[in-house]
C-alpha cells in the first residue's frame, strides 16, 4: 500500500490527464489553458524545490532561468529559426550555463547574503532583458511562430500541447525524485541538515551544491520554453522578481522538499489567483483589480500558521 | 569630457547615495538587531511618498507634509512590526522573506486603492525650487542640495545616537546578546520596536525627499530595494559604516556609469555598438560591482563585528 502522499500525487496526475477531455465535453477551452499554465509552473517550482526544498538554497531569482528560456526561443524564432530541436535544448543549455555563473558566485555565500544576490543577478537580468530594444525591450514581443518539432507534435493544437507538458512534468517529478533519493541528491539534503557534519565526513557541498544549482536551472529553462510557447508572448516580466517571488511561495505552500509540494502549491496559487480575478464576492474595485491585495494577506497568513504547506495535510502523523 | 558636468554627475551620484544611505541605514538595523529580513522596507519608502505628496497637496504646507510623511511612517512601521512581523523574528529567513513578501504585494494593492496605479504628481515648495551657483558655469538644483544635506545630517546623527547615547547602547547590547540584554531588566521586545519604528521612519525620509526627483508610483519601493541590497551586500549587514560606504560607492558607480559609460566606451569600439552596449552595461555596472567585491570579500567590506 503505497503512503497516503504518494496516492494524492497519482490522483493529481489523474486529474490533470482527464482535465482535456472534460473541457471538450463542457465547452471551456480556458480549463485547458489554465491547467497547461499551472503545469508549467509546477515544472518551474519543481526544478526550485530541489535547491531550496531539498538543498536549502533559498534562491530568490529562479525566474532567471524561466526568463532565458523564454528568451532562447523567442530570439531564435525572431530570426526564423523555429525547429523546436533546435530551440528547446538551447534554452535549457544557456540557462545552465547562466546558472552555473551565479551559482558559482551566490554559493559561496550563504543565509541572507545567498538571498540577496540571487535576488539581485535575476534584477540585473530582468534590466538586461528591458534593454533590449530590438526584442522589444519593456513591451516584450509576440513569439513569431510556436516551435516547431518537425510534424511529430503540433504544439499549435491545444490538446496536443497539453498532454506535452503533462508528460514532461511526469518526467521531471520521477527525475527530481530519483535525483533526491541518489547518493548525489543525500549529500545534498546532509549539507543542508548539517553542513559542518557533511565536511567532517569529508564531502565538500560546494560543487554538490552548484551542480543541484545547475540543474535546477536547467529545468526550470526548460519551463520556460514551455511558458513562451504557451503565452505566445515574451515580456521581461517572466525574469521579474515577483515572479520569483511567486515561484518560492509555490514551492511553500505545496510543502517544502516534498514530491508533490510543487505541483500542490502551483495549482492551489494560480487558482486562487484566477478565483480572485474573477470573483462576485465583494465589489469590483476591492477584488478583481487588487486581487494582489488579498494573495499579499494568504501569503502572511499561510506563512504564519500553515508552516508544512498542502502536501503537510496528507502526510499522516510527523515523519 | 568637461568637468562641469563632471562635477555635477558627481553631485547626482551623492545624492543617490545618501538616500540609498537612509534606506539601507534602516535595513541594516533590523538586521542586525532582529535578524529579520525586512523586504517590505520598500513599502515604507512608498508610504512615506504618499503620504508626504497627499498632505502637502491637501495643506500646501512643505512642513507639515514633511512631519506627517515621518510620524507616518514610523506608526505604520510600529503597526507592522506588532500586528505582522513580531511572531517572524524566531523564524528562519525564508520564512521572513515569504510573509514580508506578501506585506509588499499587501501595500502596493492599498496604495493603488487608495491613489490609483498611475504615478501621482509631486512638487517641491516655491523656495527649494531655485538653483544655487557653485562657481565655474556650475548651478545645481537647490531641492538636491537640501537632500544631500539632509542625508549626510542623518548619517553624523545616527552615528551620535548609536555610538554616544544610551538608546544606541541597548541597541548595540540587543544586537550582541538577546537574552542578557531582557536579563538585565531591558524591555527588548519595546526596543525592537522603537528601532523597527525608527527605521521605517528613515525609509519614509527617504520616500518623502525622493517624492518630487523620481515617480510617485505603487511599487517604487521595490525599485530602490535591490539597489539597497545592493549597498548592504557590498558594505556588510549589519553595519551602519558599511551602510554608508555602499551606500556612497553604489550612488556614485551608478550615477556615472550611466553619465559617461556610453561616451567611454565609443572611444574603444565603435559609436553604434556603444549605443546600445552602454545603456545595458550601465544598468548592470552596480551587480557586477557586487559580484567583484564578493569574490574578494564574501561579507562584505565593513562586516559588523561580533
Amino acid at each position: 500500500m503505497p503512503a497516503p502522499r504518494t496516492l494524492v500525487l497519482f490522483a493529481l496526475l489523474a486529474v490533470l490527464a482527464a482535465v482535456p477531455p472534460l473541457a471538450a465535453a463542457f465547452n471551456e477551452p480556458f480549463y485547458l489553458d489554465l491547467f497547461r499554465r499551472i503545469m508549467i509552473f509546477s515544472i518551474a517550482a519543481l526544478s526550485l524545490n530541489l535547491i531550496l526544498g531539498y538543498g536549502g538554497m533559498v534562491s530568490f531569482g529562479h525566474a532567471a532561468y524561466l526568463g532565458i528560456g523564454a528568451y532562447s526561443v523567442g530570439i531564435l524564432a525572431f530570426y526564423d529559426i523555429t525547429s523546436g530541436w533546435l530551440q528547446w535544448p538551447l534554452a535549457i543549455g544557456a540557462s545552465a550555463i547562466l546558472a552555473a555563473a551565479i551559482g558559482a558566485v551566490s554559493i559561496r555565500t550563504s543565509g541572507i547574503y545567498f538571498i540577496m544576490i540571487t535576488l539581485a543577478f535575476t534584477q540585473m537580468l530582468y534590466y538586461f532583458g528591458i534593454s533590449l530594444e530590438e526584442f522589444g525591450g519593456d513591451d516584450g514581443m509576440r513569439l513569431k511562430a510556436k516551435s516547431d518539432f518537425s510534424g511529430l507534435i503540433d504544439l499549435n493544437d491545444p490538446t496536443a500541447f497539453y498532454y506535452l507538458v503533462l508528460a514532461l512534468l511526469v518526467v521531471l517529478l520521477w527525475l527530481v525524485h530519483r535525483i533526491v533519493n541518489s547518493r548525489f541528491g543525500r549529500v545534498i539534503r546532509a549539507a543542508h541538515s548539517n553542513e559542518a557534519r557533511t565536511r567532517a565526513i569529508g564531502l565538500s557541498p560546494y560543487p554538490y551544491r552548484l551542480a543541484a544549482f545547475v540543474i535546477a536551472g536547467a529545468i526550470c529553462g526548460l519551463a520556460g520554453a514551455l511558458l513562451v510557447n504557451h503565452t505566445a508572448y515574451l515580456t521581461p516580466d517572466f525574469m521579474n522578481w515577483t515572479r520569483s517571488g511567486e515561484l518560492m511561495f509555490m514551492v511553500i505552500l505545496g510543502g517544502i522538499a516534498t514530491t508533490s509540494g510543487p505541483l500542490l502549491g502551483a495549482a492551489a496559487l494560480l487558482l486562487l489567483e484566477d478565483w480572485l480575478q474573477g470573483s462576485d464576492l465583494l465589489p469590483k474595485d476591492w477584488v478583481r483589480d487588487h486581487w494582489q491585495l488579498y494573495l499579499g494577506l494568504v501569503l502572511i497568513l499561510v506563512v504564519v500558521f500553515a508552516k508544512r504547506g498542502l502536501a503537510g495535510l496528507f502526510a499522516g502523523r510527523h515523519e | 569630457m568637461n568637468l562641469v558636468l563632471v562635477a555635477e554627475q558627481t553631485l547626482n551620484g551623492l545624492q543617490l547615495g545618501v538616500m540609498l544611505f537612509l534606506m539601507a541605514a534602516g535595513l541594516t538595523l533590523v538586521f542586525g538587531i532582529m535578524n529579520l529580513v525586512n523586504l517590505a522596507h520598500g513599502s515604507l519608502y512608498m508610504v512615506g511618498a504618499y503620504l508626504a505628496t497627499y498632505i502637502f497637496q491637501a495643506t500646501g504646507s512643505w512642513a507639515l507634509s514633511i512631519l506627517g510623511g515621518l510620524g507616518g511612517t514610523f506608526i505604520v512601521g510600529i503597526l507592522t512590526e506588532v500586528i505582522a512581523l513580531r511572531t517572524l523574528y524566531e523564524r528562519d529567513h525564508l520564512d521572513q522573506v515569504l510573509a514580508t513578501f506578501g506585506l509588499i504585494l499587501f501595500f502596493n494593492e492599498l496604495v493603488a486603492i487608495l491613489w490609483g496605479r498611475t504615478a501621482i504628481y509631486s512638487t517641491i515648495p516655491q523656495y527649494l525650487s531655485g538653483h544655487v551657483e557653485l562657481g565655474a558655469g556650475l548651478r545645481y538644483p537647490l531641492y538636491r542640495m537640501v537632500i544631500i544635506g539632509v542625508g549626510l545630517a542623518v548619517a553624523a546623527l545616527l552615528w551620535y545616537v548609536v555610538t554616544r547615547t544610551r538608546l544606541g547602547m541597548l541597541i548595540r547590547a540587543g544586537a550582541s546578546n538577546r537574552t542578557m540584554v531582557a536579563a538585565l531588566g531591558v524591555n527588548i521586545r519595546l526596543l525592537y520596536t522603537i528601532v523597527f519604528g525608527f527605521g521605517a521612519a528613515l525609509a519614509g525620509l527617504a520616500g518623502l525627499l525622493s517624492g518630487p526627483v523620481y515617480a510617485v508610483q505603487p511599487g517604487m519601493g521595490e525599485l530602490i530595494l535591490i539597489q539597497v541590497f545592493v549597498v548592504i551586500v557590498i558594505g556588510g549587514i549589519g553595519s551602519i559604516r558599511g551602510a554608508l560606504a555602499g551606500a556612497l560607492i553604489v550612488g556614485m558607480v551608478d550615477t556615472l556609469g550611466r553619465a559617461f559609460l556610453k561616451p567611454m566606451l565609443a572611444t574603444i569600439i565603435s559609436p553604434a555598438a556603444a549605443d546600445t552596449l552602454g545603456p545595458s552595461l550601465a544598468s548592470m555596472l552596480i551587480y557586477l560591482l557586487m559580484a567583484i567585491v564578493l569574490a574578494f570579500r564574501p561579507a562584505g567590506l565593513f562586516p559588523a563585528r561580533g
